[in-house]
């Protein structure tokens, strides 16, 4: 595993860098790999408090709680946290309160693990269903921009907004351990 | 312990108003169903966050305002149903230990919404010692309704995190329904911290 923050790709450096400039001052996340350079950024910047969570609903609550108290706040997931969320979603739509939400994909591309795929799959249905808006990142170089447009809508606008981060940005797992 | 054989309990509403007239700074977010009612029975406050919903959410969305609002005393004042539901919340609170988070148990053993079932809190789990196996040091329960003048000044003193369990009676008090509207009481809520809108 590479832990050096200047090995990190491009796209995640820049995953960070619309969240820094944005102002979020709290990071929620239970881990995945395709957000560890954020997650290593946000434990590193004096600025950012970093919550790690036991499951991933407990992070809708809490960036629900720093919108009212002033912050702004963002939850890094995997796709499979999307489904422990569903009902605390309501809680934004009840208060009309700002979300935003990246979400790195499993179950979608060379997925060696079958029991990844149901809730990979209805990812983006569940968060529809929720009331949330979906946009999605698969190629590097898109996901700045993309990334972007999301946080902007979300605290500018208010809006809802989950970022799917396409499973062929990390690439294939390696499954043997040598 | 066998709680059952407990008989000592706080009165939930007298507790809860004074423990929010001793505490006029703090900014409170009630969980679910009765927790709320007795917040709102004590009187309604622009600095209260009355959750309809979210079962689970309250003390995460309490850890949330703790941290973006580190100068003012922070209540999670909530159910022994709801605290359950979200029970991994507490290691994560435990992680971070803001200092001005104070989480207010009111347990009866029951889910009391939903018609007085017997909930684990009186089947044999200990909160208390929940609390302190995430890590939350200063965790302890009370049963009188006297108790709420000392946690009122934990609270207000804001020296660190601190998880209350305070055993009440399994009565079921005339309901006090706070505003349903959340846009409302979020802007509300908002404003009496000088937030502007979007």
């Amino acid at each position: 595993m590479n832990s050096h923050p200047d090995t990190a790709p491009d796209w995640q450096k820049a995953v960070f860098n619309v969240l820094k400039a944005g102002g979020v001052q709290q990071i929620a996340y239970v881990p995945d790999a395709g957000h560890s350079h954020v997650i290593r950024s946000a434990i590193a910047d004096p600025d950012i408090t970093d919550v790690v969570l036991t499951t991933e609903e407990e992070g809708v609550a809490l960036c629900s709680g720093a919108w009212l108290g002033g912050q702004r706040a963002v939850l890094l997931m995997q796709s499979s946290g999307v489904g422990n969320c569903v009902n605390m979603f309501s809680l934004l739509q009840s208060a009309d309160l700002p979300f935003f939400t990246l979400v790195t994909m499993r179950g979608e591309y060379a997925e060696f693990n079958p029991w990844q795929s149901p809730m990979g799959q209805a990812t983006q249905a569940a968060l529809e269903l929720m009331g949330i808006q979906v946009l999605r990142a698969a190629k590097p170089e898109e996901v700045g921009e993309i990334v972007s447009a999301g946080f902007d809508a979300a605290f500018e606008a208010g809006a809802k907004v989950a970022v799917l981060l396409g499973q062929e940005l990390i690439g294939r797992k390696k499954w043997e351990r040598k | 312990m066998n709680r059952k054989q407990l008989t000592a309990r706080a009165d939930r509403r007298a507790f809860v108003a004074q423990l929010i007239a001793a505490t006029p700074e703090a900014l409170i977010v009630s969980g679910l169903g009765s927790a709320s009612y007795d917040v709102f029975a004590s009187g309604d406050r622009d600095k209260n966050y009355y959750l309809w919903g979210a079962m689970g959410g309250a003390t995460s969305l309490g850890l949330g305002l703790a941290l973006a609002q580190p100068d003012k005393p922070v209540v999670v004042i909530t159910g022994d149903g709801e605290q359950l539901m979200g029970i991994g919340s507490l290691a994560t609170i435990a992680a971070k230990q803001p200092s001005n988070l104070t989480i207010v148990v009111l347990d009866n053993g029951h889910f009391g919404e939903t018609g007085m079932q017997q909930s684990h809190s009186s089947l044999g789990t200990d909160l208390v010692a929940v609390a302190k196996g995430f890590g939350i040091a200063d965790a302890f329960s009370v049963d009188s309704t006297a108790a709420s003048a000392e946690i009122a000044q934990g609270i207000n003193a804001r020296q660190g995190t601190r998880f209350v369990q305070v055993f009440i009676a399994a009565d079921e008090p005339e309901r006090a329904l706070p505003p349903r509207d959340g846009p409302y009481i979020k802007n509300r809520f908002r404003a009496a911290l000088g937030l502007k809108p979007f």
